[in-house]
C-alpha cells in the first residue's frame, strides 16, 4: 500500500507516548471544549485554545505574529521544537492550530493521528499536573500566505471556475441549515454554498476511530469528486476549522502542492452582500 | 422559594459566586460544577435529545419530572464536554425544585452575569442559552 506524501507530519500515539519528556517535543493540546484539558491532559503537553489563544481578541483575524511571538515564548516553545497538536473532535482544532502555526513559519510540526479520544481509548494516561515550561524567544515569519485564502481570492477562484471543496455536512451545504439550533451568534444571513463547490464532508476523511483514512481511500475520495492533485484548490467550512482538518489531509497526507484555506467560510461568505450562492445539492 | 433578580435563591448564589471570582478563578468554578456532574438517575427512561445535534455541538439528553410542584431536570452530557456539563450542573443544581413559573421567569440572559462569556468568549456561552431555552420549554409544557 501507497503511504501518505508526507509522513513526517503525522506521528502515532505511540510515538507520543515514548517522547514523553522529550525536551525538543513540545505537546499541544487544541479543543473545541475550553475545559476539557483541565480535565486531564497527556503528561507534560500545554493548552492552546484556539479562540482565545489564537484568535484576535478584536477584529475577525488571527493573532498578530507578535502576539504569536509572545504565546510559542511562554510556552517554551523554541524556533527549533518539534511541536505534536492533537485534541478532541478527530483533531479538528489541533489542526487548525497547526495550519496557524505554518502560517507563522513554525517548521517542525506534526499531528498526533486520532487525537485525543485514541489516547484515551487506550487507556494511557492523562494528568492534571500544572506545568511550566521556561520561557524561549521565539522569532515567527511573516504570514505564509500561500495556504490562506480571503475573500476576494475565493472570488477570483470562483470566476475562473477553479476548484472549492465544501466540507461542511450535506445540510449545511444544500442550506437547509444556516447555522446550528441555539448557535445563531456563529451563523449567517443566507444558507447554500459557494456556486461550483462540490460537497465533501471532512469527516469522510477519518475512520470510526478518528484516525485518518488510508492513502488509498482519501485518493479516491477526493480525485472521486475531481479534487486532483495538479489543481489549485481552496477548502472552506463555517469559521475555518473543519476545512483546515482537509486542507490537511490534502497537502500532507496526499501531498497536493496548491491547497487553500479559506477561513472567512460560510459565516463570512454567507452574509456578503451580493456574494452568488447556489442552493440545493449542486452541480 | 423566593427570587432574587428573577431566579431561584440557590441559582442567585451560584451566579454571585461567579461574580465574586475573577477571571481563570471563573473557569475553576465551571470545573468544579463539570466535575459534580450527577448521573443520571436509574428511575427515568432514556432522555430525549435536546434537540437535533449537526456536528459541531454537544449532544446533549434532558429529561425532567415534577415532584410535589417542583420540577426537577436530569441531563446526558458525554464526558469529553465538560463544559457543557458545567452549564448543565449548574442548572440542575440552580433550579431543581423551583416551579414550572419561576423557571419560566428566568431571564434569558441571567448567565452575562457570570462573566464567563469574558474568559470563555460569547460563543461559548451559547450552550447555556440553548439549555435554558429547553428547561423553559419543558416548564411550559408542564403548565399546559
Amino acid at each position: 500500500m501507497a503511504a501518505y506524501a508526507h509522513p513526517e507530519f503525522l506521528v502515532d500515539t505511540e510515538w507520543v507516548a515514548q517522547h514523553l519528556g522529550d525536551p525538543k517535543v513540545r505537546l499541544v493540546e487544541s479543543d473545541e471544549d475550553a475545559l476539557l484539558y483541565d480535565t486531564g491532559h497527556i503528561p507534560g503537553a500545554v493548552k492552546v485554545d484556539w479562540f482565545t489563544n489564537l484568535q484576535h481578541p478584536v477584529r475577525r483575524d488571527f493573532v498578530t505574529k507578535e502576539e504569536f511571538e509572545t504565546l510559542c515564548s511562554n510556552l517554551g516553545i523554541a524556533n527549533d521544537t518539534t511541536v505534536v497538536f492533537y485534541g478532541d473532535k478527530s483533531n479538528w482544532f489541533a489542526v487548525y492550530a497547526f495550519w496557524l502555526f505554518e502560517y507563522y513559519g513554525h517548521k517542525d510540526r506534526r499531528v498526533m493521528n486520532g487525537g485525543r479520544a485514541k489516547w484515551v481509548a487506550e487507556g494511557r494516561s492523562l494528568t492534571t499536573t500544572p506545568l511550566a515550561y521556561p520561557v524561549t524567544t521565539y522569532h515567527a515569519s511573516t504570514p505564509a500566505k500561500g495556504i490562506r485564502a480571503f475573500r476576494d481570492d475565493v472570488s477570483r477562484h470562483l470566476e475562473a471556475r477553479l476548484p472549492l471543496v465544501d466540507v461542511r455536512s450535506t445540510k449545511e451545504y444544500t442550506g437547509e441549515l444556516i447555522h446550528m439550533p441555539g448557535y445563531p451568534q456563529e451563523g449567517a444571513q443566507r444558507g447554500g454554498h459557494i456556486p461550483g463547490a462540490v460537497s465533501i464532508p471532512w469527516s469522510q476523511a477519518v475512520q470510526e476511530d478518528g484516525t485518518f483514512k488510508s492513502p488509498a481511500a482519501l485518493r479516491d475520495l477526493y480525485q472521486g469528486h475531481g479534487i486532483t492533485p495538479e489543481k489549485d484548490i481552496i477548502a472552506y467550512c463555517r469559521i475555518g476549522e473543519r476545512s483546515s482538518h482537509t486542507w490537511f489531509v490534502l497537502r500532507y497526507l496526499l501531498g497536493y502542492p496548491n491547497v487553500r484555506n479559506y477561513d472567512g467560510s460560510w459565516t463570512e461568505w454567507g452574509n456578503l452582500v451580493g456574494a452568488p450562492i447556489e442552493k440545493g445539492n449542486g452541480g | 422559594m423566593s427570587a432574587v433578580n428573577g431566579l431561584s435563591a440557590r441559582l442567585e448564589e451560584i451566579v454571585a459566586d461567579f461574580e465574586l471570582c475573577e477571571g481563570r478563578e471563573k473557569l475553576e468554578l465551571l470545573l468544579d460544577y463539570a466535575r459534580r456532574f450527577p448521573a443520571f438517575p436509574a428511575h427515568l427512561q432514556r432522555p430525549d435529545q435536546m434537540e437535533e445535534v449537526p456536528e459541531c455541538m454537544t449532544p446533549v439528553q434532558m429529561s425532567s419530572e415534577v415532584k410535589d410542584g417542583g420540577i426537577y431536570y436530569y441531563f446526558v452530557v458525554p464526558e469529553e464536554s465538560p463544559t457543557v456539563r458545567g452549564y448543565a450542573a449548574i442548572m440542575m443544581e440552580g433550579l431543581n425544585g423551583s416551579s414550572p413559573e419561576q423557571v419560566l421567569a428566568i431571564p434569558a440572559d441571567f448567565y452575562l452575569r457570570t462573566g464567563l462569556q469574558h474568559v470563555l468568549t460569547p460563543q461559548r456561552l451559547n450552550g447555556m442559552s440553548a439549555i435554558l431555552a429547553h428547561v423553559k420549554r419543558r416548564a411550559a409544557a408542564e403548565l399546559d
